[in-house]
């Protein structure tokens, strides 16, 4: 029985009980694996990167799958996931994966389809000559850049996701058909604080802020929300009780204490705070997860705000480039980029990088102390000089 | 390993052939010369400069998708002819207001479930009729992601149908992300995915969220436990979790086949499993000759695109262990496996030479999340080592107890990890029914503020200040 073509398919809205099917969890994975990936589970041997975006795993039976990565939209319309299909039926027998990082990759078990499935996938382009799969996202480069909805869904956003990535790996893109830096490099992209994507341990992280504290919206805030629960929702108890000149109940904000979380927003929408000039992108950088050499660690902030340029971002992109690229001159082998801005000091990093430091790169939220430095090992950059400086230390 | 792979549940054949909705006709894209001249309803300056530069372009794809939806007849769509265009429309709004155009909130579902739908409406109907509604169905996706053309195909059908024919490929979480239809189609998208698919919607909301996992044994040397089957056992098990809100907030599983960790399940799950061993790295000795001599390339090839001249293991990998356990002598690696603290480096750089050892397990860590509200954090290890094999029952005995523990105390939207820094890792590992042990911790703490309980010393704390004052004048 093939799907419906009513308006309420199986669905009977007069018995919504009626056939109900629930709690069956997703498709079975192993019925969606290739045969020669239910042969040789659990018994591959080795791998190796052959150029970049073709990977080779080897079994212990002798059996090889060859893996080729194409980067991706993560948005993408059923037209495209047909398409995904078609390139999948013709060359890999109608399976296909998709990566944690929104890679598409198509598994043969021949150099030669290889070279088929490279071919195609390649002269694959929109009209407007955007490839469609371009080739690559492995070893020691930069792989898809995972991100959040922006304005393509959300209410929270500080600025656009989808266009941004377009911009930034427009740039990157080198990087993408490459393996030419010292490790491999994790750009991530998230709309606002809540960061869907979990961009806060990445080598780079692109994050939407809101600027300005939330507009409080009096005439409906007593409709729409409970006032404790506003009043609770707040980390930094910047909420009090408030009323309005003819007595309705309300909401009063310190807007010294505000962090600009947006927390209370997602709590009551009576208390919007995105802004055209307020809202921008944080820069952070430095972060890993995986527990190779170096536990993970969080990214830190290295450009507190640059503006929403909407739609190509040059300023975001200009600095994301920067970074990579004296990382790319500078850091060793095997070397993440955390791991190298710690090995030198993040004094040199903001040296290297001509990245301004600024007041708002000291912390001064929970723990910040933790950042502070409490040592005399420290490193002369021209930052240093100035301090010296304004201190009268030197002329 | 004689482990039978079967579903929990029985799986529907798939065949794109029968479940089709629309005709070979009906499926043909629009040509390259149309789309060019093609206009959408709105004038979208700004994002049409997305449509040239090399990475692939929404936008030309949604234009395809929009096109496509103007020549389907009325009657082969259940929601808006010009959702599309109308979503293109509002962002472009959004991109000159510079502010999101989608309103707070929103509560629809299916029945009987309180996730798995995010409910989004426009907040400029009239002007963006077409996404009025723009409801958001999060689609439970099958472990690491492998599919069967037949179906994607059908879901592209299902969804172009009663949806607005867009896709994230996939969500954050893991989820197949079906985004934008109406609140009518929600209930008919939901039994048509169970009916036809086997397809279930997965979490979101204060419940589990849908479990992920990376592709481990289907596809990588390093596994170190089924990814996957745990993944797809847990995500069965906890399937009123997953459905029916009853935690304080949301509760994330995710599985690493090994430290490596693709799936990120350190930094953004409540409780992260990633695989390891506790016996000896496994060392072929012929090659690690192969290396040093440069017939084997090292880190799998992954440097391959520049000159980083000839493989020195003492450089690269004997001095970057970084618990120094490693020796290079007249051409033997030995591997002190007692200091070793399982990094992946040197089987990550030469994975030929070196594997992982045979007695297998994960390490549970618990509490990671993202900055909302009291700052980012990193899970917490909470059981070093761990058998994991089908049924699991040691390990779901572990999650049950901590969601108890998170149930018990954890006030309303605070995650578990939140809830670990308020009452402190003692109270948090009491409640699971460990002992501490130092590598809880990367040191002992620093402050001496310890709270002592009445039980730990002698005589407890009630005492009687008549007989202290026998002792001591006031
Ligand atoms: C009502 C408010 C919220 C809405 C509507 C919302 C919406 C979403 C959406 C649509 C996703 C999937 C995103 C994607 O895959 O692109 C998501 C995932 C996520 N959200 Fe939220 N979110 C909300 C609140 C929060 C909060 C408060 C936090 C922080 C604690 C948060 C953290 C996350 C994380 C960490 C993920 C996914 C991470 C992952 O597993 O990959 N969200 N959320
Ligand atoms: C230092 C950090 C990391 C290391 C050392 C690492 C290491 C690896 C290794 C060794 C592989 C298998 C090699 C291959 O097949 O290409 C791999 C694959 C992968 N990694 Fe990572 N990884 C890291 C971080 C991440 C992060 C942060 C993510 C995403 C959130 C990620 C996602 C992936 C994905 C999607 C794959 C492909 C897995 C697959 O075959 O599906 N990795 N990584
Ligand atoms: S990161 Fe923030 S704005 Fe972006 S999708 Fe998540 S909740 Fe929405
Ligand atoms: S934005 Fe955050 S810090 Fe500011 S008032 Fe709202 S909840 Fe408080
Ligand atoms: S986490 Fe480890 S086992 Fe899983 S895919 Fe990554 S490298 Fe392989
Ligand atoms: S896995 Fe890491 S710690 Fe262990 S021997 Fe190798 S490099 Fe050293």
């Amino acid at each position: 029985m093939g799907l419906s073509t009513t308006k309420f398919g199986v669905y009977n809205p007069d018995n919504p009980q009626e056939n109900r099917i629930t709690d069956i969890g997703p498709r079975y994975y192993w019925d969606f694996f290739p045969p020669i990936i239910q042969r040789n589970y659990g018994k591959w041997l080795y791998h190796e990167v052959l150029e970049p975006g073709v990977l080779v795993h080897v079994s212990e039976t002798g059996e090889k799958v060859y893996t080729v990565r194409a980067g991706g939209m993560r948005i993408m319309s059923a037209a495209f996931v047909r398409e995904i299909c078609d390139i999948a039926d013709r060359h890999c027998d109608g399976y296909v994966r998709f990566t944690t990082r929104n890679n598409i990759e198509f598994l043969v078990d021949s150099p030669e389809k290889v070279e088929a499935l490279k071919k195609e996938l390649e002269s694959r382009k929109f009209f407007s000559g955007a490839n469609k799969f371009p080739v690559g996202g492995t070893g020691a480069g930069i792989t898809n850049i995972v991100h959040t909805q922006g304005y393509i869904h959300c209410h929270t956003p500080a600025t656009d996701a989808s266009s941004m990535v377009k911009a930034v790996m427009d740039e990157l893109y080198n990087y993408f058909g490459s393996m030419t830096l010292p490790a491999k490099l994790r750009v991530s992209m998230a709309c606002c604080l809540n960061m869907c994507g979990a961009v806060h341990c990445s080598d780079i992280a692109l994050l939407g802020y809101h600027r300005k504290p939330p507009i409080i919206d009096h005439e409906w805030l007593a409709k729409m929300c409970e006032i404790p629960t506003v009043i609770a929702s707040c980390p930094k108890a910047a909420i009090s009780p408030g009323a309005t000149p003819d007595g309705k109940k309300t909401v009063k904000i310190k807007d010294e204490r505000c962090m600009f979380c947006g927390n209370c927003y997602t709590m009551c929408a009576a208390l919007p705070l995105s802004d055209k000039e307020g809202d921008g992108v944080v820069v952070l950088a430095g972060g890993k997860l995986s527990n190779r050499i170096s536990a993970p660690k969080f990214s830190k902030v290295v450009v507190p705000f640059l503006p929403n340029n909407f739609p190509r971002f040059p300023e975001v992109c200009e600095t994301v480039k920067r970074i990579v690229e004296v990382y790319a001159t500078h850091a060793n082998k095997y070397e993440r980029l955390g791991d190298w801005a710690e090995r030198i000091g993040w004094e040199k990093f903001f040296e290297l990088t001509g990245l301004p430091f600024t007041d708002h790169l000291l912390d001064d939220h929970r723990l910040a102390y933790d950042t502070y430095r409490t040592s005399t090992l420290f490193k002369y950059t021209d930052a240093a000089w100035a301090v010296s400086k304004a201190a009268g230390g030197v002329d | 390993m004689s482990f039978e792979f079967k579903p929990k549940v029985p799986q529907k054949e798939l065949n794109y052939q029968e479940l089709r909705i629309y005709t070979d006709e009906e499926l043909q894209n629009p040509s390259d010369e149309e789309l060019k001249s093609f206009k959408v309803k709105y004038d979208i300056p700004m994002l049409e400069q997305l449509e040239s530069g090399p990475w692939p372009s929404f936008v030309a794809d949604l234009k395809v998708e929009a096109l496509r939806r103007r020549k389907l007849a009325d009657d082969r769509m259940m929601i808006s002819r010009d959702v599309v265009e109308d979503l293109l429309g509002q962002v472009e709004l959004s991109f000159e207001h510079g502010e999101t155009h989608w309103k707070h909130g929103g509560i629809v579902g299916v029945q009987g479930y309180g996730g798995g739908v995010i409910g989004r409406y426009s907040d400029v109907p009239d002007k963006f009729p077409g996404v009025a509604h723009f409801h958001t169905v999060r689609l439970n996706q099958p472990a690491s992601k492998f599919y069967k053309t037949d179906f994607l195909r059908a879901l592209a059908d299902l969804w172009e149908f009663r949806g607005s024919g867009i896709f994230n490929l996939h969500g954050s979480t893991g989820d197949i992300v079906l985004l934008g239809t109406f609140t009518e189609q929600l209930e008919p998208i939901f039994q048509e995915c169970a009916h036809h698919l086997s397809q279930d919607i997965g979490g979101s909301g204060s419940n589990l969220r849908t479990p992920s996992c990376c592709v481990g044994k289907a596809r990588c040397e390093f596994a170190l436990y089924d990814t996957q089957e745990m993944c797809y056992d847990m995500t069965m098990h906890y399937q009123d979790e997953l459905h029916r809100p009853m935690f304080p907030y949301k509760f994330k599983f995710k599985f690493d086949g090994c430290p490596n960790g693709c799936v990120a399940s350190i930094a953004r799950s409540d409780l992260s499993f990633i695989g390891t061993w506790r016996d000896n790295i496994r060392i072929d000795q012929d090659a690690v000759r192969g290396y040093v001599q440069g017939d084997i390339v090292p880190n799998a090839g992954a440097h391959r695109g520049r000159e980083w001249g000839k493989f020195d293991i003492r450089k690269e990998v004997v001095d970057r262990c970084p618990s120094g356990c490693m020796k290079y002598e007249d051409g033997v690696l030995t591997i002190d496996d007692a200091d070793c603290v399982r990094c992946m480096h040197c089987i990550n750089t030469m994975p030929r030479a070196l594997r992982p050892g045979v007695d297998t397990g994960v390490t549970i860590l618990c509490g990671a999340k993202a900055p909302i509200l009291e700052g980012a954090q990193m899970a917490t290890m909470i059981v070093p080592f761990m058998k994991a094999e089908p049924p699991y029952d040691n390990i779901k005995e572990v999650i049950d107890k901590a969601q108890e523990f998170w149930m018990e105390e954890g006030k309303n939207r605070e995650r578990i990890g939140e809830l670990i820094q308020r009452v402190g890792l003692p109270k948090f590992l009491e409640a699971v029914g460990l002992p501490p042990a130092p590598q809880h911790v990367w040191k002992p703490r620093e402050n001496p503020y310890i709270f002592w309980k009445a039980e730990d010393v002698p005589g407890g704390f009630a005492r009687d200040i008549s007989d202290y004052r026998k002792r001591h004048a006031r």
